[in-house]
């Protein structure tokens, strides 16, 4: 560890943060159907697009017609997308004559990319076509982030409004929130990406014949155009197998950084939006702050991890100062270390190293963040909405430890919103502890791994955090495209997701309702440095009680044999 | 439920139009206008045009008279631009203990140094790692002055010359491009025996 470590590390979140807040503005004002700078451009696109769905976009739903919505867009996006998959050999844009994708597969990644969960079973660079990476995966990258944003803009007016009853329309969310936000930043990210060297280019391959006389087949694909929305969507998902550890996906320092406050940089913006639309900027700046600290403590401590050596290094007497297994020369210790914790607090999943290859504890790391529950700053509108049941959850035990009915941003939290807040916290170790249960004693669950012992539960454990999270990095050693995988992690993706964010989308039905009440001398505040402790208290208690006799059994246990392996070489 | 299912199919099918193809083709068009080298995938070509790799992926060097890049888990032979892939190894997989103990014997032989950096036997999270540290490239001047027949201080200005630090001083590590060094070298330095070759 050296100071210009630490000092990248502080430099990327901060600017990150820093960013946030003018994009929040102005993210605010697309929530609220204001005109913006873009509307000479956009305007008449957004009017024909509402004329063709055929829906009043100034008619506001309540959280049943919301939720409705919701839900028929992800399924007619889940059946368009598992075609474009399975029938990419009919389709265009298809240079190197791919197959379609086995049924096993299609539904896979057709559920992953709806879910904004991007995890990967396949290799891009031997599996899709230019058509399959474009029509298919880069219009989900933008769609199912859209969504997410969409039901924090929902819950957010549902804070704002005295008695009322809708929380906005899905539609007009979801198209103004993909044309004013995320389209007009995705190109101006994409093409800086080209200019850094990512291609852009339906070619689809180069032969060529190296100094040596050894032959390559390089694969190219339009690759800054998907990298720009797979980061800023929170995506994650690889134009390549190796995810931004390729050098077409993420070429540079300046690549780098910027991928890294791409896909947090949104999800911190969606924090003071809901502050600006929910009247409470103040405790908006709090959730941020919390986001944040988490993000920092996680990349301190894989920074440390991977500042060590494993003991095959030790054991040649390398010079070892970094563990570079699965890492780039160009980004070593500390950009790794803090893409890691900002990729797995984010829900974004891409990776610029391979966390299977991390220590024990860095790798840990990563997985606690995914179950900590993708709020630190979580994928775009959904790390805000799950951030918010997070704070509820903490109002309530405040509330219980002084005998209070507790109140949040003016809103009485009761029964039914805390039950509906603990039902959609319960999902992530049901699903993730269940199924990761179930695999570790099916044989046919057992062949995929690559490592054995305490780390083959680890692999193990991060596909169902990952898959339940909607992360999607994976310990990639796990060989998932296989039918069992392909299909438990389906699963658990659509429960992560929507079983997620029905009891939200219901919370907020509650809170609408409700009169917005003024703050009186009893209110606990919710912005300042006891809230916040308050607040990282009951998400570290909750992930920490929930995850912890796990993690103890994998990344742990490897901790210790890893300390016993070192010191029987000396 | 029933009036859900027109604006569902029409905005997929239209946003798929917009977002999925008009982005990336509009992307493509000006990508391909602005920066021709870098959207084509910063290709690297001989005298005759013949395309010998790209300045942002690894390849295979294993002559005394060139930089060697980092060891490569893409594909099965290593520097497989269609399957990149790191090792995924776990940090006490015995597999990885075996290939670095092979690596370091090996390095140690051909450099004849007993120093090893970080990065000269571990593989890249991408298998197609186009860099090297400076202190793995400083290791293999020796060897690449001895094949050459030219004084180890030659090769390493040449090296030098090559070495990008990080942007800002402090945002990344500091790189030396194989490739691009591997070409330097032949220009600036091109006695090379075809013997020892």
């Amino acid at each position: 560890m050296n100071a210009s470590g630490w000092a990248e590390i502080l430099f990327t979140i901060g600017v990150t943060v820093a960013l946030a807040f003018p994009l929040g503005i102005y993210m605010a004002r697309v929530w609220q159907g204001e005109s913006t700078w873009l509307d000479p451009v956009f305007r008449p696109v957004e009017r024909g697009l509402y004329w063709t769905f055929g829906i009043d976009p100034n008619k506001s739903q309540n959280w049943f017609g919301y939720t409705a919505s919701m839900l028929a867009f992800s399924a007619a996006s889940f059946v368009v997308l598992y075609l474009i998959l399975r029938f990419q050999d009919l389709l265009p844009f298809n240079p190197q004559g791919f197959k379609g994708a086995s049924p096993d597969l299609a539904f896979n990644t057709a559920v992953s990319f709806i879910t904004n969960t991007n995890w990967q079973s396949y290799v891009p660079e031997a599996t899709l076509s230019a058509f399959s990476q474009m029509a298919g995966l880069t219009s989900h990258n933008f769609l199912s982030a859209a969504a997410g944003i969409a039901i924090a803009a929902a819950v957010a007016r549902a804070f704002a409004a005295n008695r009322g009853e809708g929380l906005g329309n899905f539609w007009a969310d979801l198209t103004r929130i993909s044309l004013y936000i995320l389209l007009p930043l995705a190109v101006v990210v994409a093409l800086f990406f080209v200019a850094q060297g990512e291609p852009q280019t339906l070619t689809g391959h180069v032969d060529a014949v190296g100094i040596e006389g050894g032959k390559q087949t390089i694969i190219l694909y339009p690759t800054a155009s998907q990298e720009a929305i797979k980061q800023l969507g929170t995506n994650g998902g690889g134009i390549f197998n190796a995810n931004s550890a390729h050098p077409y996906e993420n070429p540079t320092a300046w690549t780098n950084l910027l991928e890294i406050i791409a896909m947090n940089v949104l999800g911190y913006a969606c924090a003071i939006a809901f502050g600006i639309v929910a009247l409470a900027r103040k405790e908006a700046r709090a959730l941020v702050a919390v986001m944040a600290l988490f993000v920092l403590g996680a990349s301190a401590v894989i920074y440390w991890t991977e500042t060590q050596a494993p003991p095959a290094m030790l054991a040649v007497h390398a010079a070892t100062a970094v563990n570079m297994e699965g890492k780039e020369v160009r980004f070593g210790a500390p950009s790794t270390a803090v893409w890691a914790a900002a990729t797995t607090g984010a829900s974004d999943g891409g990776v610029n190293g391979m966390h299977d290859s991390f220590m024990p504890l860095g790798g840990g790391m990563a997985m606690f963040m995914i179950q900590l529950g993708e709020m630190l700053p979580g994928g775009v509108g959904s790390g805000l909405y799950g951030m918010v049941v997070m704070a509820l959850i903490a109002v309530f035990v405040a509330g219980l430890m002084v005998g209070r009915t507790p109140e949040y941003l003016g809103k009485k939290i009761e029964a039914r919103e805390v039950k509906l807040a603990m039902l959609a916290v319960l999902i992530l170790p049901l699903s993730i502890l269940g199924f990761a249960a179930l695999a570790a004693v099916l044989p046919v669950a057992l062949k995929a791994l690559e490592n054995s012992g305490p780390h083959g539960l680890s692999e193990i454990l991060y596909a169902y955090s990952s898959a339940t999270g909607n992360n999607g990095s994976a310990f990639a050693g796990l060989s998932a495209n296989v039918p069992y995988w392909n299909a438990t992690l389906g699963i658990a993706m659509l429960l992560g997701r929507f079983a997620y964010v029905v009891p939200v989308l219901a919370m907020a039905g509650a809170i609408v309702a409700k009169p917005k009440l003024a703050p009186t001398a009893g209110t606990l505040p919710t912005h300042g440095p006891l809230f916040i402790s308050l607040l990282m208290g009951v998400i570290l208690i909750m992930g920490g009680l929930q995850f912890f006799p796990a993690q103890a059994l994998g990344p742990i246990v490897e901790h210790f044999q890893v300390l016993q392996t070192v010191a029987a070489q000396h | 439920m029933l009036s859900e299912i027109r604006p569902a199919i029409v905005s997929t099918v239209l946003f798929t139009l917009l977002l999925g193809l008009g982005y990336p083709l509009a992307v493509t068009a000006v990508a391909e206008a602005a920066f021709p080298y870098q959207a084509n995938g910063s290709l690297v070509r001989d005298a005759k045009g013949q395309v010998i790799g790209s300045a942002l992926l690894a390849q295979p060097f294993a002559k005394d008279e060139y930089l060697h890049p980092r060891p490569s888990a893409a594909g099965s032979n290593g520097y497989d631009p269609t399957s990149s892939s790191g090792s995924n190894y776990g940090p006490l997989s015995s597999d990885l203990a075996k290939r670095i103990k092979g690596d370091a014997e090996a390095l140690r032989k051909s450099t004849g140094q007993s120093a090893i950096p970080d990065d000269a036997i571990t593989t890249s999270g991408s298998g197609l790692d186009p860099d090297i540290s400076p202190g793995y490239a400083d290791l293999q001047a020796d060897r690449i002055a001895k094949a050459r027949g030219v004084s180890a201080d030659q090769v390493r200005k040449v090296i030098a010359e090559q070495v990008h630090g990080p942007a800002l001083g402090f945002i990344g590590q500091p790189t030396v491009n194989v490739l691009m060094t591997n070409r330097a070298l032949d220009a600036a330095l091109p006695r090379v025996n075809p013997k020892l070759a």
